[in-house]
């Protein structure tokens, strides 16, 4: 049992490596389109080579496979023996999105699709076909018959012009060489001929598996260094029932022939020779030493039969327990937060025995002392407060690192030209907020790329650069976070906006809106969606469902637009869904909190500012704007202090982008509180986000602005319908 | 008849924990109970039936108290110094929920067995029939053994539907 769950969380690390591989690939591959580095290149060959080794190690032979076809042409990018072209990159991306496909099937233990993986193999293998001829064969066998890529090493016969790589290699390995097994390295200057190749017995620790290794990469990495020739001994497996399919019990006889030297040979067992039993022994002059046979080379796929052994039995050991990879599950901590934590507690400890000799022996005059301590506990509880929600802070870099790729396909899609300019990335937020916030960026990325900015022809007919330009920027402003998505194209087009709120009776015929009115017009539901759907911004979620994830979050968003210059979205959210920046009101008996990000201001009505809809409605005239008053007394039924407006304080705050005022006894304190679930033990209750304890121990509810402000209207409504 | 899954059949004798409601002496499963506590002040929650005092924190978690008295329609009594709160767990359709439960006094735990819980007759009193699991006759004394689970999962928490 404990094995299992050991290899599901080996399998788990392997599944997490490997999107992060597939990230640094992507990354990299966009970043190769404007200029080849060398080592771009070299890390997105890097990402490859472990992805692949890893799905061979796990048995995910098609993922080993298709991954090997990749790594060899980004092997020739590497080599300099292929150019890097457009055309390749495109094949590479793809690839990267079918690698990832396929490892989410396979962490979703999903049989894996071929369906992309085979059409992208052909290409792959036309591409590699245009150059180099020999290369061709590998790729093939290995996009058709994974294990078969065992099968290469005779195939790379070529280092005979080796002796130009052997310097340049020595000065590299000689360190480790010596701090590594210096008998053998002893051994190898020995004199009696050239040194021609090594004898290798390898005789791995039964856990070999179980750690992430696989023989065969080693020998295909052997095989890199010149011929090889291995034999397995297989007298060490037990019989069938007993035979334990995570465990190796295979030991093996190399002979390799090539002229590097032991630090080289031994660089390959770096990862396994801490369990394993590695005798190395140099072979001179024009014959193989004594005793070691000559491998036929029906050997070889004795080799590759264990590791189809062990490919197909892996998987069958783990499947039982399906743990969810579920949104909530781990979080990666940087390493200094975890520091600061452990600091911090180590602090608490101190001050808690400084309190603690007090209550042991007090006398009258220590209060001054004991005053300090406890005020030392204060900082240290708030501190460790801060720390700990730290913990669950993410940058922001997380959530933008996928639009390089997004703009890159959407931007070759609609045949526009996009400059991608990010900042902020290190904008740390809460992990939720984050995972949240995600969805409704990608779209108004995809927004602005699809309307906002213009084709390059009208761009360079406005008098601007062919190239358009869209930023992401994240900054913290006040305890909150604040996301801008700007582009430089066409700007909101007030009329039509106007003109088809009105079509859509969304909006009275004479109606006079302010700029930002008409702008919000957009996240209406069923609004945004009208003759503009297209392949790119008509699908997934809508403006108004972007608008409500925003408020959801307890945030919100505005729009600023300049016709020709280009608009700027901007969403502003509390940096953590655990702790809100609140307002304590009190009616009457009750203290209510309000989020402060969502009131405007408090203003005290002298009475002439009121008046009256219909008989019914009271509107309190704030600026330009009629607001309706929300008078939160009789909303909850509780008896205020009075009923009288003018006595009491109107709060103007803004939900869902209109304003109300709601009409309170008194404004108390402001400060930060800890969110608590009211729906844990009890239920969600309309206009009410949760509650939270104030120092006393006593529950304060907090409210809900933009449920307050719906419950508020439904009552209206109701009203007007029974006095109707 | 309805199935009450809390009366053991194998005949084991179980442990009730009793208090007093306008005279009456009830009982619970006691392991459904997880601590009392001292009436204390409670924070309103708009838009809650009558019977639902408010909430109140219990070491961080925020808690709905119930007024047992209203819930069963009994006479409301003023609160005094015996006036306690006796937390429970239950398991509501979304996990387990914690309770408090306000009761005039407690009382004792007895320990009997599901042969003593005699089927509750047509009607006891007032009670709504569905809360109650039995009557328990234990030396002269008559005590109504309450379902705490169903009345606490299907009137407080509004999931009426999931019962």
């Amino acid at each position: 049992m404990s094995i299992d769950q050991e290899m599901e969380e080996i399998l788990q690390l392997f599944f997490e490596e490997s999107f992060e591989g597939l990230d640094t690939m992507e990354s990299g591959l966009l970043t190769l389109d404007n200029s080849a580095n060398r080592e771009t290149i070299n890390t997105i060959f890097r990402a490859a080579h472990s992805i692949k080794g890893g799905a061979g190690t796990f048995g995910f032979m098609e993922i080993s496979g298709f991954t090997h076809s990749v790594e060899t042409l980004l092997d020739e990018m590497r080599n300099g023996t292929r150019g890097i072209t457009p055309d390749a990159l495109q094949v590479l991306l793809q690839s990267v999105d079918v690698i990832r496909e396929m490892v989410q099937s396979a962490q979703a233990k999903r049989p894996i699709d071929m369906v992309g993986a085979t059409a992208l193999s052909s290409e792959l293998i036309r591409i590699l076909a245009q150059k180099g001829a020999p290369v061709n064969s590998a790729a093939e066998s290995a996009a058709s018959s994974p294990p078969a890529a065992a099968a290469p090493p005779p195939a790379i016969d070529a280092p005979a012009t080796s002796a130009s790589a052997a310097p340049d290699r020595s000065d590299v390995s000689e360190a480790a060489a010596a701090s590594k097994s210096a008998a053998i390295a002893v051994n190898g200057n020995l004199p009696g001929g050239v040194l021609e190749g090594w004898r290798i017995v390898f005789e791995p620790d039964l856990s070999l598996l179980k750690t992430c290794n696989d023989p065969l990469r080693i020998f295909d990495e052997l095989a890199n260094l010149g011929t090889l020739e291995v034999e397995a001994h297989t007298a060490k497996i037990p019989p069938f029932g007993e035979l334990d399919p995570t465990q190796c019990f295979l030991s093996w006889t190399l002979c390799l022939r090539s002229p590097a030297e032991h630090a080289r040979v031994a660089e390959v067992f770096d990862w396994v020779d801490a369990n394993s039993k590695i005798v190395y022994e140099p072979i001179y002059g024009a014959g193989v030493s004594a005793g070691v046979p000559s491998l036929p080379a029906a050997e070889l796929p004795q080799a590759g039969g264990q590791r189809s052994m062990t490919a197909a039995d892996v998987p069958a050991v783990q499947p039982v327990p399906a743990k969810s990879g579920g949104e909530s599950g781990s979080l990666r901590v940087a390493t200094e937060k975890v520091d600061a934590l452990i600091n911090l507690v180590g602090e608490l400890v101190i001050t808690q025995s400084m309190l603690g000799r007090f209550a042991e022996k007090y006398e009258p005059q220590d209060i001054e002392s004991l005053r300090r301590s406890l005020a030392q506990l204060t900082r240290n509880t708030r501190e460790l407060q801060e720390s700990v929600l730290q913990i669950r802070m993410l940058p922001i870099g997380f959530s933008f690192n996928r639009f390089p790729r997004l703009v890159h396909d959407l931007s070759r899609k609609l045949g526009k030209k996009v400059d991608l300019k990010l900042s902020g990335e290190n904008t740390e937020l809460d992990k939720t907020v984050l995972e949240k916030i995600s969805d409704p960026l990608v779209h108004l990325v995809r927004n602005a790329l699809d309307h906002g900015l213009e084709s390059p022809e009208a761009r360079l007919a406005a008098g601007k650069s062919d190239t358009g330009t869209l930023e992401l920027n994240a900054f913290h402003e006040g305890g909150s976070i604040v996301i801008e998505v700007r582009d430089d194209g066409a700007g909101l087009n007030k009329d039509r906006i106007l003109a088809k709120a009105r079509e859509r009776g969304l909006v009275d015929a004479d109606a006079l809106l302010s700029d930002e009115n008409i702008y919000n017009l957009i996240f209406v539901a069923g609004f945004s969606t009208a003759d503009t759907v297209s392949d790119v911004s008509g699908r997934g979620v809508g403006m108004d469902v972007v608008r409500r994830n925003i408020n959801d979050l307890g945030g919100h968003v505005q729009i600023l637009s300049v016709p020709g210059r280009g608009s700027t979205i901007r969403i502003r959210l509390p940096l953590t869904l655990a702790i809100l920046e609140g307002q304590m009101l009190r009616v009457g008996k009750e203290i209510y909190v309000a989020s402060l990000v969502s009131i405007i201001e408090t203003v005290q009505s002298k009475g002439e500012d009121i008046s009256c809809v219909a008989g019914r409605t009271e509107l309190f005239k704030h600026r330009s704007d009629y607001l309706p008053i929300i008078r939160l007394y009789d909303l909850f039924g509780i008896e205020p202090d009075s009923r009288d407006i003018t006595d009491g304080l109107l709060v103007v705050l803004e939900a869902d982008g209109r304003r109300v005022a709601m009409l309170v006894d008194e404004l108390l304190a402001q400060q930060q509180v800890v969110i608590k679930s009211l729906e844990t033990n009890f239920k969600q209750v309309p206009g009410l986000a949760g509650a939270t304890i104030h120092g006393d121990g006593t529950v304060a509810l907090i409210l809900d602005v933009p449920g307050l402000v719906r419950t508020f209207l439904e009552r209206q409504s109701m009203q007007f319908g029974r006095a109707a | 008849m309805t199935e009450h899954e809390s009366i053991a059949s194998d005949g084991a004798s179980r442990q009730y924990l009793s208090f007093f409601l306008g005279g009456q002496e009830y009982a619970t499963d006691i392991l459904r109970v997880q601590e009392i506590k001292g009436w204390d002040t409670v924070t309103r929650v708009p838009y809650s039936p009558n019977y639902i005092l408010g909430v109140i924190n219990l070491r961080g978690a925020i808690v709905p108290v119930v007024d047992l008295r209203v819930r069963l329609a009994l006479e409301s009594a003023p609160f005094d110094s015996a006036t306690v709160v006796i937390v429970v767990r239950v398991a509501g359709a979304r996990g387990e929920r914690i309770v408090g439960l306000v009761v005039d006094a407690v009382s004792d735990v007895y320990s009997f067995s599901a042969e003593n819980i005699q089927p509750p007759p047509e009607a006891v009193g007032s009670l709504d029939q569905r809360y109650v699991l039995g009557l328990a006759n234990l030396e002269d004394k008559l005590v109504i053994v309450l379902d705490i689970e169903r009345l606490v999962v299907s009137s407080v928490l509004g999931e009426t539907k999931a019962a």
